[in-house]
């Protein structure tokens, strides 16, 4: 299947984002198999894989452009937009759902629609909390027994609208 | 002396502020200049005291749960006036160890969990670590598999094979590069125990791994954790560190010819990847689409080399059957379903957490003398077992026995050992049609009945909530499932039936169905 390879010329240019794949992708010994490894690392620098980074890496890695974006494409962790300030995942697995989820995800997207561009938000199928379900994760934080007023508590408080009415109850032993 | 603090570092007690007690626990006993030694160890498995906070008396460890930042400056008080032993607080709980829902376990797996700090080597030997290891050194690879097939051992990820024959069929193959690669891809809802187990005593997995690497003749070994688990990759890391520098990995192990390195490797997100055809696409950096087999992993597995795969749970508890002898092990447990299993109190349920017990143990006695009935204190209505593609059983089921074959028969399935309850108020109409959305979302795509018929069973049930046609599409759902089932590679379209079959059976009221009997029976 490897029919055609993307012949890499060395880079001359003064690109950062092409040293970046470079330096990332050498870290990984240029190893093909490595490549959801590179693709998490490109995603933790820029918080999304930028586009002109697949072509880089699948060079580096002398796999297809086509391999590589089918791998970063099949993956849901992997964005190609950066996030808003503020990115949640929300687990929508059946322990969850069992505490309530579907209502904070109800809230999430009202929420979304009204501070316009200051959150985003993707459903997740467990967080390996459903002891402590609902769950929610933001960056590598994980929240357990959330429950609406927190959330949309924190929520504003990280956009920036400062606190509103309603207890901050997650996230603190109850 | 000083005086020993614990308090998890587990990220479900961090999800609940643990964290911010451990600071207030080093604010507030420098403020009291009180000498103590802050420990953070794994979870203890009940969710519902964390951040539980143990004190180590002459006695034993003295519990105060659910603790909050705020309390813990009177709780030091107290402890500081007092003695420990006598402390009376609305948060203390007594000695740890004396709590029934621990007490009332058999903690073989997960021995260590929760006691021991997760990243301290001699805190792990003192504990009997690496016994297991020595001894399958001193046995050879022929007689280590032999004593895991003793065991009784079976796949604890959830198809439940007997880990003795695939370890004997990969130490079979020809000498040559093999690898022992670890299913840490616990995508089910309601399973958490290889979290746990990660984060709590990683040595315990890779000391699993490593007498798996020389049974076998493994040099290289893998561990494809999912990205949801940060705080276990971090922890797994940081124990491969530590072993490699005592050399317990690396060339010459403890002083033998024997070779292994273990990595880890992250997940992205993608839920068939728990498939272990699946997550071995994804360790060669490819989608995590499904291969037809034959040939076998362990014949032809990662990089077309013979390939030992093995849940967490699986690899786990190697070292302690290998220390104590398989014939302990292999007596625990019923006929078929030998050991114990950690089972994972999830959703819905006042007392969630994990409870190691021998196989055998009813549903009852988990949900509700365990767990305590639901958490919202209403009626039970249903739970599902062994994650997103188990089966719903009803009130009536209650009394079944927790193991492989019981379950079968009763059309139902372990799994990874998840149990989440739900209470009066779910719609299981909801339910089915989320679980042929959950198959469409992860199908891999690799074979039709999953990908399209996935798409199809959401939208059928859909028209069956309209009221419209309900023979016609109940039939059609019907004939999806046995499609679905018989027609797929691997579990995620095969059992997708499972969630979906049970829920219209159980709760036919629910899908509009009243005073009819379903055509299909899984449960005679």
């Amino acid at each position: 299947m490897n029919g055609f390879r993307v012949q890499y010329e060395p880079m001359e240019k003064k690109d950062s984002n092409a040293d970046l794949a470079k330096i990332i992708c050498r870290k990984y010994l240029n190893d093909a198999a490595a490549l959801i490894e590179i693709l998490h690392d490109v995603q933790e620098h820029f918080g999304f894989l930028p586009r002109d980074m697949l072509p880089e890496i699948a060079g580096h890695l002398n796999i297809t452009r086509a391999e590589a974006g089918g791998v970063a494409g099949f993956y849901e962790d992997f964005r190609t937009r950066p996030p808003a300030r503020m990115h949640l995942k929300i687990c929508r697995g059946e322990a969850c759902q069992s505490m309530g989820a579907n209502g904070l995800i109800k809230l999430v997207e009202r929420l979304k629609r009204e501070l316009e561009g200051e959150i985003s938000f993707e459903e997740v199928f467990c967080l390996g909390n459903c002891a402590l379900a609902p769950a929610i994760m933001e960056g590598e934080r994980l929240t357990g027994r959330v429950d609406e007023s927190f959330l949309e508590t924190r929520i504003r408080r990280s956009t920036g609208q400062g606190p509103v009415n309603g207890q901050d109850t997650g996230g603190e032993g109850k | 002396m000083s005086t020993k603090i614990y308090l998890p570092c587990d990220s479900g007690a961090v999800s609940v502020g643990a964290d911010q007690v451990a600071d207030a626990i080093i604010l507030e006993a420098e403020k009291r200049n009180m000498d103590m030694e802050l420990i953070r160890n794994g979870s203890r498995g009940m969710f519902w005291l964390e951040p539980l906070m143990e004190v180590e008396t002459g006695r034993g460890r003295m519990g105060f749960g659910p603790v909050c930042a705020s309390e813990v400056g009177e709780i030091l008080d107290l402890l500081v006036k007092t003695d420990p032993e006598t402390v009376k607080h609305e948060k203390a709980l007594g000695l740890v160890e004396e709590i029934e829902y621990l007490k009332r376990q058999q903690r073989v797996t997960f021995s260590r969990v929760g006691i021991i700090d997760p990243l301290d080597i001699r805190d792990y030997m003192e504990h009997g670590g690496f016994k297991g290891l020595k001894k399958s050194m001193a046995l050879g690879p022929e007689k280590t598999c032999e004593e895991v097939l003793a065991s009784g051992l079976r796949g604890r990820g959830g198809a439940g094979f007997p880990a003795g024959i695939k370890w004997k069929t990969v130490a079979g193959q020809p000498t040559g590069q093999k690898y022992v690669c670890c299913n840490a891809d616990e995508g089910d809802s309601g399973t958490f125990a290889d979290r746990m187990l990660m984060e709590g005593d990683p040595f315990c997995l890779l000391e699993g791994m490593i007498i798996a690497a020389i049974a076998t003749g493994a040099s290289r070994g893998f561990i494809y954790v999912r990205s949801e688990y940060p705080a276990a990759i971090r922890t797994l890391k940081k124990a491969i560190r530590i072993l490699e520098k005592n050399n317990w990995l690396g060339k010459n192990i403890a002083g033998s010819n024997h070779e292994f390195d273990i990595e880890v490797r992250r997940g992205a997100g993608s839920y068939v990847c728990g498939e272990e055809s699946a997550m071995l696409e994804s360790l060669e950096g490819k989608r995590g689409q499904v291969r037809s087999r034959p040939p076998i992993p362990a014949i032809s597995g990662l990089f077309g080399k013979p390939t030992l795969v093995n849940n967490v749970l699986t690899l786990a508890s190697v070292p302690v059957i290998m220390a104590k002898g398989a014939k302990a092990y292999e007596t625990l447990g019923s006929d078929k379903s030998h050991g114990t299993q950690a089972f994972q109190l999830a959703g819905n349920i006042k007392r969630g957490g994990l409870v190691e017990l021998a196989f055998g143990v009813s549903l009852r006695e988990l949900v509700e003398n365990f767990g305590g009935g639901t958490r919202t204190g209403k009626k039970f209505r249903c739970a599902q077992l062994g994650g997103p593609l188990g089966a719903y059983v009803d009130a009536k089921m209650l009394d079944v026995a927790m193991e492989y074959e019981t379950l079968a028969q009763r059309g139902a399935m372990l799994g990874h050992g998840g149990i989440t309850v739900f209470d009066e108020d779910v719609d299981m109409a909801e339910m089915a049609r989320f679980a042929f959305e959950f198959c469409a979302i992860e199908s891999c795509g690799k074979c039709t009945p999953c990908r399209i018929g996935s798409v199809r069973g959401k939208e059928s049930i859909e028209r069956l909530l309209t009221g419209k046609d309900k023979e016609k599409t109940l039939e059609l759902i019907e004939d999806l499932c046995t499609t679905l089932e018989e027609g797929s590679l691997c579990a995620m379209g095969g059992l997708t039936p499972l969630p979906v079959r049970s829920a219209i059976r159980l709760f036919p009221e629910d899908f509009g169905l009243q005073n009819r009997t379903i055509p299909h029976e899984t449960n005679p």
